[in-house]
């Protein structure tokens, strides 16, 4: 999606604008004159000008505010790149209860049989895709993978 | 020659060496498959190097970079697809020269030009980088503050394309520094009653997101490339190399040069060198007219360059922890994981380290040779390895990588955002390397200019009391000013036509 430049310059303006209101709050520290909120400040201040310049430009090239690219107009590819982003989800949500074995797999299916990968090989490679991951971080490298449902096999 | 002794002692060593021997079979298949680019084989490695002694895992970093370089040449030559964005300056032209029945020639060229640009950027890694570090050890907060900022303006400068959404990207990367606890008051910024982001966002997190799930976004929302890799057995790649050297003596050490500059220019790395290099081998050839209809002049310019400036990147990395390209972006993260904090003292404290560093880009070249040939041997196989499988098992990896670093699915959702948030980026025109440098550098920079504030009691005037920091100070100017001159330039031109 290609986004016209004013909408980016309006946001970074208003960005700028919270920050600016977020650190009034911040310290002051006694007997200095440069405490917590200038660094944030200055970047306000930089995004500011951006941000303007962006809209100035933006408005002069006067094209729709959203351009559609051409995957998102076809659905297949609007549902890959979802997946993929549902797929990250859903380890964050999932992972702790599940574990890391059942989400990993189910993960690895779901991304296989949507790219086009046959039934069987997708839950066979899924599988010992995972199970090599697990050994390799879990094992050797001592990552504590969450176990989840599987606790009671742990190994 | 003692600390040289002990460098070769911790390189030549068996583990260290079967890490390298690895680390390049894993860097030559990265490099070799289109759409994994040498950055996502660096930030990919870090969750492995992580439980490794600093030597093996800084000898991963550099070995697998190198070889990815070289290995993304191949997919351009028999695919017309750059297996890296490195190779993407000269894709065209190494693929016109398969198609002429030159595969031999292009792939040899390939490999040998990486070979030499990578050895010359070493050479100038190991001079260049211990006498700067020597003149750095003088450095107050007033240099590195105008060093900070310079090579700032260097990332969003020499960024391919909008200079304005450079500097956009740059200001987000500077925010995304500013979170957490690390600023010189101590005080909790942006953090939002999050403990997580007390200690700011995560570097490495960040960067697979950046690099890694970005890339995997792109591939979802591609159609299927049919690209047919060209079938054919490749013969004896060497022959005639030593013909092209004798006949481009210039070429090969122009793009070596130029390569390692611009390596070693902040947020500038390996593609913008291939890139520029191929441009400057068409201007000063004598047959310009040949490019594009297959011809390895540029190729041999241009394929040195690559190599040479992963080396060159290493220099200011190095000598001022401020990362030459997006790759030493990751390794300066890996350094300080490591207890090696890049610095001139770095020089003085571990210098066995710093001679092994040196040492691994010698060997990984040399190495480049026999395991190169190999690679270009098992091309086919290599690249019909089928993407399908592929992308999502390097989506888990990401995952568990992530999550490898703290031990915290917080680390998740970063990959997640950040991922995301770069895919956006790239496809509405603003550079991601800015970003990263604001990140990394932006810690740095608050802390010298509010230290150098302190010290000249709140006048700017002390920032240019200094030699080298009046020196530096007046370069950053000049160069923000550049484009300034160039704007009303081209406007007085336009006003007289």
């Amino acid at each position: 999606m290609r986004i016209n430049d004013a909408v980016v310059g309006v946001f970074l303006i208003a960005l700028a604008i919270a920050i600016l209101v977020h650190i009034q709050a911040y310290p002051l520290i006694p007997g200095q004159k440069y405490g917590p909120a200038i660094f944030p400040g200055l970047i306000a201040v930089g995004f500011i000008a951006t941000g303007s310049l962006l809209v100035i430009r933006g408005v002069k090239a006067g094209f729709p505010l959203f351009q559609l690219s051409p995957w998102l107009r076809a659905p297949g590819l609007v549902t890959n790149f979802l997946l993929v982003c549902a797929a990250l989800a859903f380890y964050i949500v999932a992972a702790g209860a599940l574990g890391f074995i059942p989400t990993g797999v189910l993960i690895l299916v779901a991304l296989f049989l949507k790219f086009g990968v046959g039934a069987r090989r997708a839950l066979v490679t899924a599988v010992v895709a995972t199970l090599v991951i697990h050994l390799l971080f879990y094992k050797l490298l001592r990552v504590p993978l969450p176990w989840g449902v599987l606790e009671r096999f742990a190994w | 020659m003692e600390t040289v002794a002990a460098a070769f002692g911790l390189v030549f060593e068996p583990y260290t060496l079967f890490v390298i021997l690895l680390a390049a079979i894993f860097g030559l298949f990265v490099g070799a498959v289109p759409g994994l680019t040498a950055t996502m084989a660096t930030a990919l490695l870090v969750p492995v190097t992580f439980f490794m002694p600093p030597v093996p895992a800084i000898a991963a970093l550099v070995t697998a970079t190198a070889m990815a370089i070289f290995s993304g040449d191949i997919p351009g030559a028999l695919m017309r697809i750059p297996g890296t964005p490195a190779s993407a300056a000269y894709t065209d032209e190494s693929y016109m020269m398969t198609k002429n029945g030159e595969a031999e020639t292009v792939l040899g060229a390939d490999l040998v030009f990486s070979v030499i640009g990578g050895i010359f950027g070493t050479i100038v890694l190991v001079f260049a980088a211990p006498t700067l570090a020597e003149i750095a050890l003088k450095f107050s907060s007033f240099e590195y503050f105008w060093l900070v900022l310079l090579g700032l303006t260097c990332a969003v400068i020499i960024t391919i394309g909008d200079t304005l959404k450079g500097i956009v990207s740059l200001l987000a990367g500077l925010l995304i520094s500013a979170i957490g606890l690390d600023n010189p008051a101590g005080f909790p910024r942006f953090t939002f009653g999050s403990i997580e982001l007390l200690g700011s966002v995560g570097l490495i997190p960040m960067m697979i997101g950046m690099f890694a799930v970005s890339e995997i976004l792109r591939y979802a929302v591609s159609v299927g490339d049919g690209a047919e890799v060209f079938r054919k057995q490749i013969g004896n790649v060497f022959r005639g190399m030593w013909g092209l050297c004798v006949k481009y003596p210039w070429s090969i050490l122009r793009g070596s040069v130029l390569g390692t500059a611009i390596g070693a220019l902040p947020g500038a790395g390996a593609d913008i060198a291939a890139w520029m290099s191929y441009a400057v081998s068409k201007r000063m050839s004598k047959t310009p007219e040949k490019f594009g209809t297959g011809h390895v002049e540029g190729i041999v310019e241009a394929g040195a360059a690559n190599n040479s400036a992963l080396a060159g990147a290493w220099i200011p990395a190095l000598v001022f922890g401020i990362p030459g390209d997006s790759i030493t972006a990751i390794v300066i993260g890996v350094l300080y994981i490591k207890g090696m904090n890049p610095g001139p003292t770095l020089f003085i404290n571990s210098p066995a380290n710093v001679y092994a560093v040196f040492l691994v880009f010698f060997l990984a070249n040399l190495l480049l040779v026999p395991l190169g040939w190999a690679a270009i041997k098992a091309a086919r196989r290599i690249l019909e390895v089928p993407r399908n499988l592929l992308m999502p098992i390097i989506l888990l990896f990401c995952i568990v990588g992530s999550f490898a670093i703290n031990n915290t699915v917080f680390a998740v959702i970063v990959i997640l955002v950040f991922g995301v948030a770069a895919y956006f980026m790239e496809e509405n025109g603003y550079p991601v390397a800015p970003a990263i440098l604001g990140v990394i550098l932006g810690s740095m920079l608050e802390e010298n200019f509010v230290t150098s504030m302190i010290k000249s009691d709140g006048r700017f005037l002390g920032f240019f009391e200094r030699p080298i920091a009046a020196g530096l100070g007046i370069i950053t100017i000049l160069v923000w000013l550049l484009p300034l001159a160039q704007w009303l330039l081209a406007r007085r031109r336009a006003a007289r036509a």
